[in-house]
């Protein structure tokens, strides 16, 4: 008897203590991840054509006027670097999302074509109807969903299969593309850099009003999503099963995937489709926490890092400038093939 | 369009496969009717764009006079609209070998990622190692083109069943993503050919000259004659390759002279023009259901019918753009991307 209740209690310690571990090694790369943010930030700030000093960058953004630092500091780099942590953390919240919720990272929204409508939404919002701003936020929303919308519907025969979803938001996303390009015609002169912005996301040209929109988004979408955090993981489980753990199912996904396209279209308005940031981010985070508990800060801060990194790879690292999303999607293709490759041999439900 | 899909649906094959074979009569009266569309279309290229010509000044042009602005447009849009015939047909064509030696419905040379393969070896080719004629542009795009078909069949057919259909196809277009972005960063740095960004993703036969064309055509022939050798043994292997073998067909010749063909017609037709998708996916469908599934005549049709679409595609790109023109490749997307939709959609997507 005591035997069996001494094996018991045995158990139940070492699951205790897995638990702990896992939560030990999630909390360490969190940590982690967010210093190794703050210190490219840091140092997004600092280098350039000119190097600045760390004192003066700091009493920059304290608001002093530093002579030289304080244009090329306050009014260029800071709203670069600011927008890239905010556009990688909502793209990184919505792509794990949806990854989550669909349990497939080919599942996201820049794969789906949720992303290419936004910014095909945006292309038309500022090159046809001249508008600026956060009309243009509302345009890249509407477009998102209404993909999102369409992407589902198109794919959804009595249940939707993985791969033909994934396959009809390409096509989708295919047609997008060729919106865009076609919008970007009709401007008065065809300019690469705009192009590519449309096409494969840029952070050129940031500035504090660009950066607004994102921020009010990410601060009322962003709680939400998360609030929803332990929902998404249990959706992971099938409806029934959610249900049964009292999820309810329908609300709870109307209600995550109008925030994660909200995220995902005003960054989108804000920098355009970073390519495959919102398919890279979820997938990093998971290889880095392990499978346990919620993908959605650790994608968050993985998203961020990843512009970071690829923006000051791409400005600096060549003779060329490259706009954030060329580096991207150069990193983020060869593991796209991975992927299939991997999902192929373990024999998938393709 | 619509009207087509619904088209395409409804002949999934019923028991017996009664659109297997139509009466000569019937795909002779469907020829007449191709060639005279195609007539049409070419029509339709030279006196269409910015500025639109009408149908005497054609007629005069065509019969060698250049004599005002009307007759001379005719003659800058000649170039383009052969570009256009000769590359429409090879991509059609080798759209029809695509999806009878992969027995796949959605194989394509833009689906595929195969233009894409010949593009960024292009692309490779300029910035690294010098290369800069029309002859070096091709072998390099063919290359690229063999490669690449290899490298996604051999993606897709891993893991369980092989190389169904879908599997097939999101190799393709995962490759094809892939590629355009390394196309960005490699011609990206070069200023000389920045502007080639564009042409060199989204292809096009606005800049077509004789010169380059006449280089691609031996090459364009070449794989013609191969594809069109394969034709036969194609039938066999739409049964399935035990079956075909069992008939006395040599299954792997039979699948060497197709991609061999297929290969040849994409990599030249990429060269000159740029990677163009959707094309190869469109049109073989829409032939079988005029002349059925025998790829003795599927090809020719196709062929035809591949030229006719770029055709019409080009013109339609000149008049919803004016004055500017867009890239046949865009406009081949959007109507090309709804008809991918429709055959992934279909619940089955099954194997040819």
């Amino acid at each position: 008897m005591t035997g069996a209740l001494a094996t018991r209690e045995a158990a139940v310690a070492a699951v205790a203590r897995g638990r702990a571990r896992r939560d030990r090694r999630r909390r360490t790369v969190m940590v982690l991840l967010a210093l190794l943010v703050a210190a490219v930030f840091a140092t997004t700030l600092m280098v350039g054509r000119t190097f600045y000093p760390p004192a003066d960058v700091v009493r920059v953004v304290l608001g002093e006027d530093v002579p030289g630092a304080g244009f090329t500091v306050g009014r260029l780099r800071l709203p670069r670097a600011v927008l890239a942590v905010i556009a990688g953390v909502c793209f990184g919240l919505g792509g794990a999302t949806f990854q989550t919720m669909l349990r497939n990272p080919l599942a996201s929204p820049d794969i789906i074509g949720i992303s290419s409508g936004a910014s095909a939404a945006a292309a038309f919002a500022i090159v046809i109807l001249g508008l600026g701003g956060p009309p243009v936020s509302v345009f890249a929303i509407a477009a998102g969903l209404g993909i999102a919308l369409l992407v589902y519907l198109l794919s959804y025969r009595g249940g939707v299969a993985d791969t033909r979803l994934v396959l009809i938001g390409i096509g989708v996303g295919v047609m997008l593309d060729s919106v865009t390009v076609y919008v970007l015609s009709r401007a008065p002169q065809w300019e690469l850099q705009e192009a590519l912005r449309w096409l494969t996301g840029s952070l050129n040209g940031s500035t504090w009003a660009g950066v607004l929109p994102v921020l009010l988004a990410l601060a009322v979408l962003g709680p939400v999503l998360l609030s929803r955090s332990r929902a998404l993981s249990v959706l992971r489980f099938g409806d029934d099963t959610a249900a049964a753990l009292g999820v309810r199912v329908e609300r709870t996904r109307v209600l995550l995937i109008v925030a994660a396209v909200g995220l995902i279209s005003f960054a989108t308005a804000a920098t355009g489709p970073i390519a495959f940031l919102a398919f890279l981010s979820g997938p990093i985070a998971t290889r880095l926490t392990g499978p346990h508990g919620s993908p959605l800060v650790p994608a968050a801060l993985v998203g961020a890092l990843l512009v970071l990194v690829a923006d000051l790879v791409g400005q600096f690292a060549f003779g060329t400038r490259y706009p954030v999303g060329v580096v991207t999607g150069v990193l983020g293709a060869p593991y796209l093939l991975y992927l299939i490759v991997r999902a192929n041999r373990s024999g998938g439900s393709l | 369009m619509t009207a087509e899909v619904t088209g395409t649906a409804a002949t999934a094959p019923p028991p017996g496969a009664a659109a297997v074979r139509r009466p000569a009569r019937v795909r002779l009266l469907w020829l007449l009717a191709l060639a005279a569309a195609l007539a049409a279309c070419c029509a339709a290229s030279l006196a269409v764009g910015s500025r639109d010509v009408p149908l005497d000044q054609l007629a005069a042009a065509l019969g060698g006079s250049s004599d005002n602005l009307d007759q001379a447009a005719v003659a800058t849009r000649v170039p383009r609209t052969v570009l256009a015939l000769v590359v429409g047909a090879a991509l059609g064509l080798a759209g029809a070998v695509m999806q009878g030696v992969t027995r796949n419905p959605l194989a394509d040379p833009g689906v595929l990622g195969v233009n894409m393969g010949a593009s960024l070896a292009v692309v490779t080719g300029i910035a690294w190692f010098g290369l800069w004629t029309a002859d070096g542009f091709i072998w390099a795009a063919i290359l690229g083109a063999g490669l690449t078909s290899v490298f996604v069949y051999a993606v897709g057919s891993l893991g369980r069943g092989g190389a169904t259909p879908l599997k097939l196809a999101l190799a393709g277009v995962a490759t094809s993503a892939a590629f355009t972005s390394f196309i960005t960063a490699v011609v990206l740095p070069r200023g000389d050919i920045a502007d080639g960004v564009r042409s060199w993703q989204i292809g096009g036969v606005g800049g077509a000259r004789f010169d380059t064309i006449e280089h691609a055509l031996p090459f364009l022939a070449a794989g013609a004659v191969v594809c069109l050798l394969a034709a036969r043994p194609l039938n066999s292997l739409a049964l399935g390759d035990e079956l075909a073998a069992g008939l006395g067909e040599r299954v792997a010749l039979t699948r060497g002279l197709a991609w061999l063909g297929s290969v040849l017609l994409c990599g030249a037709s990429t060269a000159v023009a740029g990677p163009i998708g959707f094309v190869g996916l469109v049109v073989p469908h829409l032939c079988r259901l005029l002349v059925g599934v025998d790829h003795r005549w599927l090809l020719p049709y196709s062929a035809l019918a591949g030229a006719a679409l770029l055709t019409v595609s080009d013109v339609l790109g000149r008049i919803i753009a004016r004055p500017e023109e867009l890239d046949v490749g865009i406009i081949t997307a959007l109507v090309g991307a709804p008809f991918f939709i429709a055959i992934v959609r279909r619940r089955k997507t099954r194997a040819l």
